[in-house]
């Protein structure tokens, strides 16, 4: 499963590198809905501030529609699910694989985004223990949810309209656990966000279980 | 000895509709079958139920040893597709491509190369993205990398569709090679002068059944002639139709 899982995902990661969609058009679309939130609440800086990790999570939940759009239209393309089921790659493999890459190019708009949040809400950043292991415990779970629900909508006509309605319910628990993570590190009482994390680690588990579980079932039916 | 491909009766269903219909089929190991058939007849759900990606609802269906019915996975990985539909990566190189399909069958890293040298996309197409390739680039890189599966049983749907003359000649050129390898092909084209020609025996397909017989033989009643590309290790020539 492993190697398979590498294979899929050194594909993806260079199908983005080659596309540069990623670096061309999601990052900037998500940088230029922080500036929006920017333009939207800058009369009042503090407010600005006080939910900046709100509006930082909300970003990357834009941003990783998009990203996980284009990881699941990767496997749409001119015959390319037939040719998985056929090549005997292990499924579970496949969802780990493409999560993954999803993970990977998440992290790097996250970077991107927690930099933009620095420079434009002023914020200052603390408690990074925290913020590294809640974010990387979301990043898992956005990835996973959004890989396994990217195959449930594939092969159907409303798909890239259908993707956000079904994956943004599903992912508000991460929303909410990681904005109150974050704010917890940012205010200087990472104790008050560890439970948060923990919650975080647990989705993160549970939806990356469930896709590997569900992965080739999708993979057959669709 | 047992067939590579034994259907009987076989029935697959598209959503509702019965795409065979009772559909009987045996190919023996080293034959070239060519299905033929009007549009819409069931050629190509023949060749996809082979591949495992159909499911056989009814009847029965074992292919390669393999009984569809009851799993149809196991199969897969000992066949090769090429259909309609690529199966690239646009943004990928042809290597890239080949690669990845390669890997991902477990294939040998001198048979992936070898697959690029066969079909001639070893020199400067090799770094080319596949989404600036012609249709004939692009299915000549399928071909290379069913080529590099070295698949048991050959499934090809309008092989011939796309390439120029001289890349189909190097097409049934390395079918005739895999045959005499020990591969079987099962093959669906409307280009019947090159099919026939290739083919060591013809099944007639109407409705998603076998069709009733129809003659081959030449108009002035002589016997039909034995394919021109035949492999030497193949069963003896036979231009017939299954009723």
């Amino acid at each position: 499963m492993w190697r398979d899982a590498a294979l899929v995902a050194g594909r993806d990661l260079r199908v983005e590198l080659r596309s540069r969609v990623t670096t061309n058009q999601v990052a900037p679309f998500s940088l230029l809905v922080l500036v929006l939130f920017a333009f939207a609440l800058d009369p009042d800086r503090q407010l600005l501030e006080r939910l900046a990790s709100g509006l930082y999570w909300t970003a990357v939940l834009f941003a990783a529609l998009l990203a996980i759009s284009r990881s699941a239209a990767i496997d749409e393309t001119d015959g390319v699910r037939d040719a998985l089921r056929l090549s005997g790659l292990d499924p579970a493999g496949v969802f780990v694989g493409k999560a993954a890459a999803v993970a990977v190019v998440l992290l790097a708009l996250e970077l991107l985004l927690g930099v933009g949040v620095v420079v434009l809400y002023g914020v200052e950043l603390a408690g990074a223990g925290l913020v590294v292991v809640a974010g990387l415990a979301a990043t898992v779970a956005v990835a996973a949810t959004g890989t396994l629900y990217g195959a449930l909508v594939s092969g159907l006509r409303v798909r890239e309209t259908l993707l956000p309605l079904l994956l943004l319910p599903v992912l508000a628990p991460v929303l909410i656990g990681a904005t109150r993570a974050f704010e917890a590190a940012l205010a200087g009482v990472p104790a008050d966000g560890w439970p948060w994390c923990g919650l975080l680690a647990g989705l993160a588990v549970l939806y990356a279980v469930a896709g590997a579980l569900a992965y080739g079932t999708l993979l057959e039916g669709s | 000895m047992e067939p590579v491909v034994h259907l009987r009766a076989a029935v697959a269903l598209l959503g509702r509709f019965p795409a065979l219909a009772g559909f009987d089929l045996d190919v023996a190991r080293g034959e070239i079958v060519l299905l033929r058939g009007p549009n819409g007849a069931g050629k190509t759900t023949v060749l996809r139920a082979c591949a495992g990606l159909v499911p056989v609802v009814r009847g029965e269906a074992v292919v390669l040893g393999h009984d569809l019915r009851l799993d149809p996975r196991p199969v897969r990985r000992h066949v090769g597709l090429l259909g309609h539909a690529t199966g690239l990566f646009d943004d990928l190189t042809v290597a890239d491509n080949v690669r990845f399909w390669g890997r991902a069958c477990r294939a040998d890293p001198g048979d992936i190369a070898a697959a690029l040298a066969l079909v001639g996309l070893d020199g400067r197409l090799r770094d080319v993205v596949v989404g600036r390739l012609s249709a004939g680039q692009r299915r000549r890189t399928s071909l290379a990398c069913l080529l590099a599966r070295r698949p048991a049983l050959w499934l090809l749907d309008e092989p011939h569709a796309g390439l120029d003359h001289d890349t189909r000649d190097q097409l049934d050129a390395l079918i005739g090679r895999a045959v005499r390898q020990g591969a079987t092909v099962l093959l669906a084209s409307h280009e019947l002068d090159r099919a026939e020609s290739l083919a060591h025996r013809v099944v007639e397909l109407a409705g998603g059944t076998t069709a009733p017989a129809r003659s081959a033989a030449p108009s002035d009643g002589s016997a039909p002639q034995a394919p021109p590309r035949r492999a030497p290790a193949a069963p003896s020539p036979e231009v017939s139709h299954v009723a």
